[in-house]
């Protein structure tokens, strides 16, 4: 077998070791060194292995253990797997290093080390789900981010993080039971958990037409249940909450990664267990639309109401939930493209703003922009540059990374002309009111602190760290933007793969 | 009415999943008590493991084990899968618990309550008192 075909494997067994490793380093620092290191050779291999499969056109099957489907387990990787796998890796070192100086403020000493056991295994988790071609291993590793998006929550230890944790927990429990549900289903009438079997299954079923019923009732349970975990709206309570008491680095890599990890699951199903054409039919794409088209206006009008800065960060995740669900929604190959660029697109911006917030409330010591976020920009520059890009690219500026995704859903939405025309006016809206809650943060982050006197106060320190993944951030969001046909391109030929 | 009946007496395991099910959903979503909450969520768990265990089962067979001295016919056999899948789901299940009653073992000697309500009442508070020095 190719040596290159192992890549899936070591990429999920790498994070997983890594953080069985961590549980005997007690010291922070050098867990963290460590789990930079492993995301570092992750994201090296998942850059082989897309080259690999992107010129080969390849989508290749890697048999686990010794035993051949349907009984063994099985992962599968193409193009579309390795980009994300490697963007993955990208967000999450620069994450961690952006956020650096606040888990090492936030976190008591002796939590630093279970911090990292945890962002090493969601980060294996999240591999899994990407990579698994099997559905009850797509559960336990659900599960696993669970747990563990539950612990990097309340790493802090406050009792808004404990409420925010059990909050989320419930919710996320309850997408759970929804998804094992399905997943039962499924298998009392096919008796097969390997995608590619389920898929000749259910095939087989729908040419009978005697299970019509019940696939319906499996495909609505199961796109429940990841709906509930990604914080659709109307399942979004958990999101603001949660990341508004979670420490920077764990905010963006909740809402950056860990709610996408689940939507690319959901893109796998629809392709690689049904069909989206049999998804369009049972008309579970019509509720997806409507879900996606309500998210993104209430998550934005939320987003306006809020005073939070990070509060007002996890309603526009909402919002741009919302457009990634609009695009699945839309039913077609170019809908689930564009709603992959929008997970792209999002996973950078979102990422980069809840550096730059935790950064620039740590130098002004407040998260409330009304007044004590003011002049945070010009304390520290890096900061104010990295809030424009960010919010330039989720508002969906030319250049920036966000502006192909809406383009692409926008063209996306030529499908059928209902989708069309209450698509092009929720988007028009949607951009204009991400426009409106971005405005006020940004002229309060370059203000003075006092508007007679001009005085800006004293510079911050500067943090090397946090300088360069905030750059990286910048440059990645710039290098998207200008090149998104490349991008389109790779996601393409993955979703074609993947049929 | 009558062939309701018999439907749910044939299929009463899935009958009974299903019911368990939704009384487990509803206690996860309706108590204010947190330790309930969660044992609704065990119910529902639950609820999915019978569901999922009784698709393995077949009337008059027995459990894949070989004895010693005899063949083993996979005809005289359950399908082992779906009782393989629920020790895996009831390990996560554990897991899972485990860590919620830790959760809520912290938010009560935080709050000294277990009730959800009065919890994010005391919370509210505790942010008025931040805001308000």
């Amino acid at each position: 077998m190719n040596l290159i075909h192992n890549i899936p494997f070591f990429s999920i067994f790498l994070a997983m070791f890594a953080g069985i490793v961590t549980i005997l380093i007690k010291d922070g620092d050098k867990a963290r060194r460590l789990h930079l290191s492993i995301t570092v050779v992750i994201g090296i291999m998942s850059f082989i292995l897309l080259m690999y499969t992107y010129t080969k056109e390849q989508r290749f099957t890697f048999m686990m253990g010794h035993f051949p489907s349907p009984w063994g387990n099985e992962l599968k990787a193409g193009p579309l797997e390795a980009m994300l796998a490697l963007l993955f890796s990208v967000v999450m070192f620069l994450s961690i290093i952006g956020g650096k100086h606040l888990i090492k403020k936030e976190i008591l000493p002796e939590k630093q080390g279970f911090y990292f056991i945890m962002m090493n295994l969601i980060f294996g988790a999240m591999l899994a789900i990407i990579y698994t071609n099997d559905l009850f291993t797509a559960y336990v590793f659900i599960e696993i981010n669970t747990i563990c998006s539950c612990a990097l929550i309340m790493a802090k230890d406050s009792g808004s993080s404990i409420i925010a944790t059990i909050h989320y927990l419930i919710m996320s429990l309850l997408g759970s039971g929804f998804i094992l549900f399905s997943i039962a289903m499924l298998y009392s009438i096919t008796g097969q958990l390997l995608m590619t079997q389920l898929k000749g299954s259910i095939m087989v079923l729908l040419s009978s037409g005697e299970y019509n019923f019940p696939l319906t009732i499996i495909i609505a349970l199961f796109t429940i249940g990841i709906a509930i975990k990604s914080g659709l709206f109307p399942f979004h309570t958990m999101l603001p909450g949660a990341y508004d008491s979670a420490t920077t680095a764990s905010s963006a890599i909740l809402s950056g990664l860990v709610l996408k990890s689940y939507i690319i699951l959901l893109i796998k199903m629809y392709y690689c267990v049904f069909t989206i054409n049999m998804i369009r039919q049972m008309r579970i794409t019509n509720l997806l639309f409507f879900l996606g088209l309500c998210g993104m206006v209430i998550g934005s009008l939320l987003a306006l109401k809020e005073r939070r800065i990070k509060r007002e960060l996890a309603y526009s995740s909402v919002a741009q939930i919302g457009y990634i669900y609009m695009g699945i929604g839309i039913g077609s190959d170019l809908g689930i493209e564009a709603a992959v660029l929008n997970i792209i697109a999002h996973a950078l911006a979102k990422a980069l703003l809840f550096t730059v917030v935790g950064r620039m409330k740590d130098v002004s010591l407040s998260q409330d922009f009304n007044h004590c976020l003011k002049c945070a920009a010009h304390k520290d520059p890096i900061a104010g540059i990295g809030f424009l890009v960010g919010s330039f690219s989720i508002i969906g500026i030319p250049l920036f990374a966000g502006f192909a995704s809406k383009l692409y859903l926008a063209i996306a939405s030529f499908i059928s002309p209902a989708k069309m025309a209450s698509a092009f006016i929720i988007i028009a809206a949607s951009m204009i009111l991400n426009a409106m809650y971005f405005i006020p943060p940004t002229i309060d982050i370059w203000s003075p602190v006092h508007e007679s006197d001009g005085n800006y106060g004293p510079r911050a320190k500067v943090s090397k760290s946090f300088a360069l993944s905030t750059t990286a951030f910048i440059a990645i969001n710039l290098l998207v933007g200008l090149n998104y046909k490349y991008i389109v391109h790779i996601v393409d030929i993955g979703i074609q793969l993947m049929h | 009415m009558t062939n309701m009946l018999r439907f749910l007496t044939e299929n009463h395991y899935e009958a009974g999943a299903i019911i368990l099910f939704g009384i487990g959903f509803l206690n996860l979503l309706l108590q204010d008590n947190l330790i309930k909450k969660f044992i609704g969520l065990n119910i529902m768990d639950t609820a999915v493991y019978l569901f999922l265990v009784s698709q393995g089962y077949i009337a008059g067979h027995t459990a894949p084990i070989a004895t010693v001295g005899q063949k083993a016919l996979a005809s005289k056999f359950i399908n082992p899968i779906p009782s393989g899948l629920v020790l895996t789901g009831i390990v996560v299940s554990v897991s899972v618990t485990a860590f919620s009653l830790a959760l809520v073992q912290r938010l009560y000697k935080k709050y000294g309550t277990l009730s959800l309500d009065k919890v994010l009442v005391l919370l509210k508070e505790d942010k008025e008192d931040e805001s308000n020095p």
